[in-house]
């Protein structure tokens, strides 16, 4: 290969070169000298002095696992305990608490807002102390490996906008996902696997939906673009040769294939072509990786344990923590899981229940197993939804049964590993739950934050397009020095 | 490895002075008597330097000092201590000893900035302009065309029209000079492509190959110019412009039907509208004096943006967002400009300010529609709604291509009658209600003349399409080049602002954009020109020297070599085999979909829920009547970069990945018309030499070299081995698609024919437009 590689450099201006790279030429021997990671590098127009796969600076972590819970799961039935609403069960939100916030289309009209207290009992765990509910043991196993941040809060109310914005920075749609930066700033370490992808799965209670959107890459080159897994016969589409074909008869057609692909470029010299080869070598060597990766049969009965049996039923959220585990280990930079069902506008005690039966074990065993394989400390792991829960009843009331509307102020997620410090519980809400009484961090501080773990600073991880610098954190974000170890 | 090593930083090191090279040519070839040139030189670096801090938006400037203009950047500055620009003395100019200093409390851009400091040529730049007098110009795409006289140049026996002049005149400055013509079967597949979106039948390259009038290549090009599928083929862009989609987009993502709309869109570029109109009805087309149906029907254009169904929006917050949407539109597709940013602040770059956003904002902002109409299965339409019966279909709508008697409804634009007042929105935000504005357009772009034009959208239809207006050709005519020739002469399609690309010839932009509005903006008339042109017809081949000297092809040197748009792929790939469905309009169609990844996404709510695959047919549709579901577009066209239709796109991607290559080994679509075509060449009895000679035409439209006929013959050969001794391996093979098999063929034969098939599929070449 020594030699078109040669000539295809030389037929390149640096810049030209270097973005021609990434969107095709992908040779691990040439990619790997050149920088690290190189593969998946856009070319930066914008001159932020980013070097193709290279971190601004010394990295905690390297991967990230973001377990989201598409739908905003309650923090009040699971970590932000308020023993007052329980007191003033059924009286109305005080006018003064409430503060003029905004109020989605599904409450706007209701007369009051009943307080409603969580029917779950919670107890302290772990040295932290930090009070977890009896809807997560397994999460309670792993208080002092985790960082739990009560202190979220986000600009948006409606589920569409606020996946949006935890997934881009911006409401709007069509900016590049958290991942696809990622890939983008950090490159990949594996050149058989996208650099980031994405699996889903649903638990029964009442869904929103996910959207491609979510993982687009908007302006960067398609190659940061969120893979799609799927729990179908091809893990990732059209990965699956047609039946009838074996690999020798892959092959074969392959290298008949390049043969004609050469001519053409004998003919043509256009490097593209020379790219287009090296992109078929790389779907074939996919298409052992993949399904390689996706295989669960070989995990021994103490993985199988730890996860839960349905770690072995494909689409399971309990099947993608495994997968993401594996993914990671295999070096994908960003591996997002979405889980849906946590929109609990009514009968939320039932639903929540089911929702975390789907996601405690796994997500518990996550941390876990990259704990006991020594990848903890630098896989960032994450755990939330897009934004909380009202402390006040949505709909019919009753002692055991109540919904709750969406509450942006104040909610809680997780954090583990990569460089986060354990066993922490960051920020406070007052009595009512409603309000942030200290440490807030605001979606873009989170963002900043977890590129920050990943050795990039969020100012100038920017990419030029029509004009304009963007960066994933838009114009603000600040770090939540708080919670870095 | 470690002379890989070596040769990739050579590469580098050289790719470096190549660039330094080429670009010390071009100053030289602009400026020639070594003026330095404020448009192409300066003002490209202090709008990136210094315009964030130091340009048009009045909040975040900083020091009080304002760059862009002459008159403040000469003027005392703010603390009293000397002047930023002293025109004619750099040292005394406080910009020059700023931009020169080593001190991290002095220098500019500053440290916190992230911009970096100037490199030696910029600072010279800045220097010699300084000593030249620091003379501004006007930002040349906000001053109006014209014509400047044809360039000279030394071999005007290559010129086939006027275009040539410009990009020969350019190609001689740098030392380049042109590609010999490209071979005819290269050309008609050009042409083709550019024109109908669609390989050249056999039929067709043979007429052309046996052609020897003097004006054969204008007859095919008017040819082809006159089928349908030239109409669908120009749509595909404004598709992507007009964001069209065939679902809501939010959340619940349920159905529309915007279809007919698409329908109009071909038909006007099949009855060859003039563009003026064209922008005119769809901006405006319900407040023309006379409007019809039709008229309203083009503004569709308007309400393509997504539309919420969740339950529990703030109604006020979307319809602001929409109109947003359709502001956005308007400027990107249209006038080439990206202003968001003064939806929240002055626009640092452009002197665009956030009230000109919301005055222009302003036109829309008196629509009818609502931020929330209904939610999932509320309905295909959302107020304001045109309806069309049957018995208009037949007699106004000869173009729609309706699927059955019942009535079509589409979103539409109309005012009301008792519209908001428009406030500056602080921040963007749709309730931090400030200043109330009136509707007006850009005044940085020209002056929106309210004796001249009614303060609604058919005076800024009038605005956008008056030829003092200069942006509207300029960019149409930009886009259109792009699309034929692979990249704009402006390369930013969507930013003709300052921080946009400048123009690679600046002079042949001008000279088309006057002479498209000259000639009434006869859009096929503007694509003949393109086509018809020397500069068009070079062949594609490329030399060491070439791509030394430019390697993307700036200058034209050589003939457009580019992968064909994801539409493009399927419409070859079902051409070629001849499963094409040649039907014009219609609805959109589900073709052939990996299984589940609707279902995996979906909230279980609306029509969309389940993807529900279409027989027959519609399986066989051109790729722009592929379903948009936005919240899950047609992945294997994603794969290929095609717009996701969330926000009016001006100019796609063009990658180059794995996905892509999966896509086309493993997609039903081609397994299935390697599959036909097999089966159909097995019941003839024709050598396979000439068996695989007529395949490589139909697919790859010119004749296969001795190497390829020898490298595919032989891999039929091993393949035919292998179906031979098992005959139910090659059933196994042939079972894919819904099309019907031919009667009679011999399985194992067609088996090794429908892989060899396959791999001429898979060759660069078949979908690449060179």
């Amino acid at each position: 290969m020594e030699k078109p590689v040669f000539d295809f450099a030389m037929n390149s201006t640096r810049r030209h070169f270097l973005s021609r790279l990434s969107l095709g030429l992908g040779s691990a021997a040439l990619g790997s000298l050149l920088v690290p990671d190189i593969f998946g590098k856009g070319g930066d127009e914008g001159g932020s002095g980013l070097i193709p796969g290279q971190p601004h600076f010394a990295p905690k972590a390297k991967r990230v696992i973001y377990l989201f819970q598409n739908g905003a799961p309650s923090q009040f039935e699971l970590f932000d305990h308020k023993p007052l609403l329980n007191k003033m069960f059924g009286q109305d939100l005080p006018e003064s608490v409430r503060g003029g916030q905004r109020l989605t289309g599904m409450t706007a009209n209701q007369k009051n807002f009943p307080l409603a207290g969580s029917i779950f009992n919670f107890a302290r765990y772990g040295a932290s102390g930090a009070e977890i509910s009896e809807l997560l043991p397994y999460t309670s196993r792993i208080v002092d490996d985790i960082c739990i941040i009560k202190s979220m809060h986000t600009d948006a109310i409606n589920h569409d906008p606020a996946l949006t914005f935890f997934q881009t920075g911006a409401q709007v749609g069509n900016r590049p996902s958290m991942g696809s930066w990622l890939s983008y700033g950090l490159g990949s370490e594996n050149q058989n696997l996208p650099g980031f992808c994405v699996l889903l799965s649903r638990g029964l209670g009442n869904g929103q939906g996910v959207y491609s959107k979510l993982w687009t890459n908007g302006f960067l080159d398609s190659v940061h673009q969120g893979v799609q897994f799927s729990s179908g016969e091809n893990p990732v589409l059209y990965l699956g040769d047609p039946e009838g074909m074996d690999r020798a008869e892959r092959r074969r057609m392959l290298d008949k294939l390049a043969a004609l692909n050469q001519g053409t470029y004998d003919e043509f010299g256009d490097p593209e072509i020379m790219a287009k080869i090296q992109q078929y070598e790389m779907a074939y060597r996919m298409q052992t990786a993949v399904p390689e990766v996706a295989d669960m049969s070989k995990e021994p009965e103490s993985v199988v344990k730890m996860y839960g049996p349905d770690c072995l039923v494909p689409g399971t959220y309990a099947a993608n923590c495994l997968l993401a585990r594996k993914l990671s280990e295999q070096g994908v930079r960003f591996v997002q899981l979405y889980h849906q069902g946590w929109d609990g506008h009514a009968a939320l005690p039932k639903e929540i229940r089911g929702q975390c039966l789907d996601v405690d074990q796994a997500s518990a065993a996550l941390v876990t197993d990259l704990k006991q394989r020594g990848l903890l400390d630098e896989t960032l792991v994450i755990w939330g939804g897009e934004f909380g829960r009202t402390n006040y009843c949505q709909g019919a009331f009753t002692q055991d049964n109540y919904g709750r509307d969406h509450h942006p102020r104040a909610f809680t997620i997780w954090m583990a590993g990569g460089g986060v410090k354990p066993g922490l519980v960051y920020g406070e809400t007052d009595d009512f739950g409603y309000n942030i009484v200290s440490n807030p961090v605001h979606v873009h501080d989170l963002h900043a934050t977890i590129l920050n773990q990943l050795g990039l600073d969020h100012e100038k991880l920017t990419f030029k397009h029509q004009g304009r610098r963007y960066r994933l954190t838009d114009v603000s974000g600040k770090l939540v020095k708080g919670i870095i170890a | 490895m470690r002379r890989n090593l070596t040769y990739a930083l050579l590469a580098l090191m050289l790719g470096g002075l190549i660039m330094v090279i080429l670009k010390k040519k071009i100053t030289g070839a602009r400026t020639g008597s070594g003026e330095v040139s404020y448009n192409y030189e300066v003002r490209p670096i202090l709008s990136d330097k210094c315009f964030a801090c130091h340009g048009p938006d009045a909040n975040k400037r900083e020091a009080g000092l304002r760059l862009d203009m002459a008159e403040s950047a000469y003027a005392k500055l703010k603390d009293g201590k000397g002047f930023a620009i002293v025109p004619g003395d750099p040292e005394a100019s406080e910009v020059y000893r700023r931009i020169t200093s080593a001190d991290p409390g002095y220098v500019m851009p500053t440290p916190e900035s992230h911009l970096s400091t100037l490199n030696e040529d910029e600072i010279l730049v800045l220097k010699k302009w300084i000593t030249q007098g620091a003379k501004y110009e006007p930002h040349w795409a906000f001053t109006v065309p014209v014509q400047q006289p044809l360039p000279e140049v030394d071999n005007p026996d290559w010129i086939k029209n006027e275009i040539d002049r410009f990009t020969l005149s350019e190609m001689e400055g740098l030392g380049l000079s042109p590609n010999e013509e490209a071979d005819r079967a290269q050309l008609l597949k050009r042409l083709s492509i550019d024109l109908t979106g669609l390989a050249p039948s056999l039929e067709l390259q043979q007429k052309f190959l046996d052609d020897d009038s003097e004006n054969a290549y204008e007859k095919v090009v008017d040819e082809l110019m006159s089928q349908k599928a030239y109409g669908e083929r120009m749509a595909l862009h404004w598709l992507d412009v007009a964001r069209f989609a065939d679902s809501y987009g939010y959340q619940n993502d349920d159905a529309r039907t915007q279809w007919a709309w698409r329908d109009w869109v071909i038909h006007a570029f099949n009855s060859n509208m003039p563009y003026d109109r064209f922008v005119t009805w769809q901006l405006a087309g319900d407040l023309l004096p006379d409007a019809n149906k039709e008229h309203i029907l083009a503004t569709a254009f308007l309400r393509n943006h997504k539309i919420t169904e969740e339950d529990g929006v703030i109604p006020e917050e979307y319809r602001v967002e929409y109109h947003l949407d359709k502001t956005r539109t308007f400027t990107s597709g249209l006038l080439g400009l990206t202003v968001e940013c003064a939806q929240c602040h002055d626009h640092k770059y452009d002197p665009v300010s956030q009230e000109d956003y919301y005055r222009l904002f302003a036109f829309f902002n008196s629509s009818r529609e609502k931020g929330f109409d209904g939610s999932a299965g509320s309905g295909p339409a959302k107020t304001p709604v045109l309806t069309i019966s049957n018995t208009e279909v037949k007699n106004l709508f000869s173009f729609i291509n309706a699927p059955d008697t019942s009535q079509i409804v589409v979103s539409v634009m109309g005012e009301s009658e008792t519209p908001p007042a428009t406030h500056v929105l602080n921040r963007g935000v749709y309730d931090a209600l400030g200043k109330v504005v009136t509707a007006g357009a850009l005044p940085a772009v020209m002056k929106f003349d309210s004796l001249k034009y009614p303060k609604n959208r058919l005076g800024l239809a009038q605005w956008t399409v008056a030829k003092e207006n200069p942006l509207t050709a300029r960019v149409f005519v930009n886009q259109v080049w792009q699309e034929i020739f692979g990249q704009g002469l402006v390369k930013s399609t969507g930013d003709f602002g300052m921080q946009g690309d400048l123009p690679s010839h600046p002079a042949l932009l001008d000279w088309l954009a006057v002479d498209f509005m000259n000639h009434g903006w006869n859009i096929k008339r503007l694509v003949k020109q393109l086509v018809v042109s020397a500069t068009y017809r070079q062949s594609s081949k490329t030399t060491r020297e070439k791509q030394e000297k430019d390697p993307e092809n700036i200058y034209l040197s050589r003939g457009v070599r580019t992968r064909v748009p994801a539409e493009l792929i399927r419409d070859i790939v079902l051409s070629t085999s001849g499963l094409l469905n040649p039907e014009i309009g219609g609805p959109s169609v589900k073709p052939y979909q990996p299984k589940g990844i609707w279902e995996a996404t979906t909230a279980n709510r609306g029509s969309l829920a389940r993807y529900v695959q279409d027989t027959d047919g519609l399986l066989y549709r051109r790729g722009l009547y592929t379903f948009i579901k936005l919240t899950l577009p047609p992945p294997a066209m994603i794969i290929f970069d095609a717009s996701n239709r969330d926000h009016c796109e001006v100019k796609r991607q063009r990658t180059n990945t794995p996905l892509q290559a999966l896509v086309m080994l493993n997609d039903p679509t081609v397994l299935e018309a390697s599959r036909v075509l097999a089966e159909r060449m097995s019941t003839r009895t024709i050598p396979l030499d000439k068996q695989i000679t007529e395949l490589f035409r139909r697919i790859v439209c010119r004749n296969p070299t001795a190497n390829e006929i020898e490298l595919l013959t032989d891999y039929y050969h091993t393949e035919l081995a292998t179906f031979s001794k098992d005959r139910k391996k090659a059933q196994t093979v042939l079972n894919v698609g819904d099309h019907l098999h031919e009667a009679h063929y011999e399985v194992s034969r067609a088996a090794a024919l429908m892989r060899t098939i396959s791999t001429i599929y898979n060759m660069e070449e078949t979908i690449t437009k060179s």
